[in-house]
């Protein structure tokens, strides 16, 4: 990630005194909600959508609740005219496929499982539409994130969601010092359904909406088939084996299943199996009882300290391995080369290499990696 | 968005309606709102203002009353003009081939195409050369004997060059063939004299010279059969049925009229003031950016440029930010520019062509508002080019 942001500081219009301030807008609740409550606070709001590559969709069913497709656009703009604010859309679509697709597509083929939300909150949305909100001579970038950023005197904290459920550090955990400081997560003091409920006292006019999807650029939500349609024939059948080596079936391709899978793995033995590893060299799929599914140890790459200073001591946290996983307590022991060993008290089932391992002490979150080693139990 | 102290530099997009102009509309919504087809007083009322309108019309073009079609928008008066003069002719004489450029507005080039694909007319699409114009000799040899219509815009919408239209409409009319001009950006800055000029048909929209938006202006030299789009009641003597918007219509020919008669002294401040913007945004920014359009045969109030590797979408927004209001042939709402096919046609490359900017002066843009532009302009270049060398 970029140390500083480049320098936009030439003159702004004179009579300027209010802080200005570019809002994404997805046309959801939240972020519509983000918006009229910085209205609300006093800020020169801007609004602005991000036009993100997204697959061709064919059927009018699929179009729902997709990012940037026409109807969201058309609902952005509804409650930023609502709002009385200006809105723009920018193109983003070649840079967030080259960040975001294919970094999808390419950790797939590496046997990895990845969130590309963190990929593209540090690539896109915290880095590419921030210079682009700082060009603007904005002082920050709001979202509609369920987090919360505090000043501690020292440094800027990132702080889990007042409402632990919506919480969205998990996927923020990527941002340094200098985002921090330029970020607004207005929706990150509330409850879900405080915002709903706000979103209808101000008429908004996206306040009954729904839920949208989280891979926003895939056109029905299975990623399975996307990979599949992009790879093609890269995708080649193997052996399912338990851990002493037996072959207990064929898998359809290795990017079909994930650490921890249970379902659609088309084997009979008995007992539940559920994918333990995926051997890429031998093109081969290792399955295993609930029990062999623990692990103790983890080694996490690209690690972020949100402090911004790089940890050297070992320290006693709480880890998030998922999104939607519980924070169970651990410790991480910093490595050379910003990478980290994560010892858990209790072995944890479902580590998976690709997603990320996000530390925190109480509601901070203190930073976190990508986990690249699940390490064995010895023993 | 009353924060903002906006520079409107788009009067090539619309223009604010003159308070004059609104004055005289006022009557026909409360007062006088006969329909003027009818037979009673109401209607005779407004019979009169519509046809004391289109008089009016009519004498600002030097042309004569029955000639004037009352649209609703200058779309309409290009559609109405070619698909109307096409099926007429392929009616009376057989005429099956248009010609029209490569540069015009959407709303020739999409009708022109509309004709070719669903009606069953060929179709001849004249490029131009670097500078926008058409070149009138190859305009005459794509002439063929069932060519029944040219249709060469007077000046380009985007990059402001102007046509030599009497040129083309003198070759036409020397081989019997039938010219239309699409006047919508032309109309308040040349002067019209429809009994001198080798044109018979001319579309106008008076919201781009002070008048409402949703009336249109077509001119239809006497003896040029046109078929109607619009079938019903029979108003505009057959060419263009539905109840006539007698307000509008006293509007646009209110707007003509003052468009008319102050046009040297409109003429010399645009002039004067696009010299201002074009001089400085050219040697503020050398290299990076270029006038496109003719550097001569060009509207008076159009400044066009073309920058280099920066996006034209990026460059309105900025604008728009910073307070100054323009456009953009590439400019899109929905994130998704495209490359400019004008600026195409021209021949330019890829780096320019997704980097076009066009400013266009109105009566009361100042000096003040010249030099607000020529100082922000340079900045938001600035700015987004250092916004393109981190993501290069």
């Amino acid at each position: 990630m970029k140390e500083t942001l480049p320098d936009y500081t030439d003159s702004r219009p004179p009579s300027d005194d209010k802080k200005r301030v570019v809002v994404a807008m997805s046309g959801g609740v939240d972020s519509s909600v983000a918006a009229a409550l910085l209205v609300q606070q006093g800020y020169e709001v801007i609004g602005m959508m991000m036009r993100l590559w997204s697959e061709p969709s064919s059927t009018q069913s699929q179009k729902l609740n997709r990012c940037c497709t026409p109807d969201q656009m058309a609902d952005a703009r509804r409650v930023a005219q609502h709002l009385g604010i200006p809105f723009y859309v920018i193109d983003a679509q070649e840079f967030f496929y080259d960040a975001v697709v294919r970094y999808f597509v390419d950790e797939h083929v590496a046997g990895r499982t990845p969130n590309p939300c963190i990929e593209c909150n540090r690539r896109v949305r915290f880095s590419f539409l921030l210079d682009k909100a700082m060009s603007f001579q904005a002082d920050y970038l709001a979202t509609g994130h369920y987090a919360r950023v505090k000043w501690d005197g020292h440094d800027y904290q990132l702080l889990r969601a007042h409402d632990h459920n919506k919480d969205q550090s998990y996927v923020l955990h990527v941002l340094g010092q200098e985002e921090l400081s330029h970020v607004l997560f207005p929706v990150g003091d509330y409850t879900k359904s405080t915002i709903r409920q706000l979103a209808r006292q101000m008429n908004l006019p996206v306040a009954e909406k729904s839920e949208s999807m989280d891979l926003c650029f895939l056109s029905d939500g299975n990623y399975r088939r996307f990979l599949k349609d992009v790879l093609g024939h890269e995708i080649r059948p193997g052996p399912i084996v338990n851990q002493a080596g037996a072959v207990l079936g064929q898998h359809q391709g290795l990017t079909n299943y994930t650490i921890g899978q249970r379902k659609g793995l088309g084997i009979a033995v008995g007992k539940p199996q559920y994918v333990l590893a995926k051997d890429e060299a031998e093109n081969t799929l290792i399955v295993g009882d609930a029990d062999s599914l623990g692990r103790s140890k983890l080694v996490v790459k690209n690690v972020n300290w949100l402090a911004g200073i790089g940890q050297t001591d070992t320290v006693s946290v709480q880890v998030k391995i998922r999104y939607k996983a519980s924070a169970v307590p651990a410790v991480v022991a910093p490595l050379e080369h910003d990478r980290a060993q994560v010892c858990f008290a209790h072995p944890v089932a479902g580590a998976t290499a690709g997603q990320g391992a996000v530390f925190y002490v109480g509601d901070v979150c203190l930073g976190g990696g990508i986990i690249d080693q699940i390490i064995a139990d010895e023993g | 968005m009353k924060s903002y102290r906006n520079i409107y530099l788009d009067h090539g997009a619309s223009t604010p309606v003159r308070e004059e102009v609104v004055a005289k509309m006022l009557p026909f919504w409360t007062l006088d709102y006969g329909n003027p087809s009818a037979v009673h007083k109401f209607g005779q009322t407004a019979s009169r203002a519509l046809e004391a309108a289109r008089q009016s019309v009519a004498e600002s073009l030097n042309a004569s009353a029955d000639e004037i079609v009352f649209t609703g928008c200058g779309s309409e008066s290009d559609n109405l003009a070619l698909r109307g003069v096409m099926l007429a002719a392929r009616a009376a004489s057989g005429g099956n081939h248009l010609i029209t450029s490569v540069i015009e507005h959407k709303a020739v080039l999409e009708t022109a195409k509309q004709l070719r694909d669903l009606f069953g007319f060929e179709l001849t699409v004249l490029p131009v050369d670097e500078y926008g114009q058409v070149d009138p000799h190859e305009m005459e040899a794509a002439i063929r004997p069932d060519t029944a219509l040219v249709s060469i815009m007077a000046a380009n919408n985007e990059i402001g060059t102007i046509q030599p239209v009497e040129q083309i409409g003198a070759i036409a009319r020397a081989n019997g063939v039938l010219f239309h001009t699409d006047a919508i950006q032309a109309a308040a800055v040349s002067s019209w004299d429809m009994r001198r000029m080798p044109v018979d048909l001319l579309s106008l929209a008076p919201h781009k010279f002070y008048g409402p938006k949703g009336v249109g202006i077509l001119y239809v030299r006497r003896g040029v059969e046109i078929i109607s789009s619009l079938t019903g009641g029979g108003q505009e003597s057959g060419r263009r049925a539905g109840t006539v918007n007698v307000p509008f219509a006293v509007g646009a020919s209110e707007a003509l009229r003052l468009a008319v008669a102050e046009r040297v002294e409109n003429v010399a401040h645009y002039r004067r003031l696009t010299a201002k913007l074009v001089d400085g945004v050219l040697s503020a920014l050398p290299n990076k950016c270029r006038l496109t359009g003719h550097p001569v045969e060009r509207l008076p109030h159009n400044a066009s440029f073309a920058f280099r590797n920066i996006s034209g979408n990026d460059l309105l927004m900025h604008l728009d930010i910073a307070g100054v209001s323009a456009s953009s042939g590439s400019a899109c709402l929905t994130g998704d520019p495209k490359p400019s096919s004008v600026l195409q046609a021209l021949g330019l490359g890829p780096e320019w062509t997704s980097g076009g900017l066009r400013l266009t002066i109105g009566r009361q843009n100042t000096d003040d508002d010249v030099e607000t532009v020529l100082r922000i302009l340079p900045q938001t270049v600035g700015r987004l080019e250092r916004l393109n060398q981190e993501y290069a």
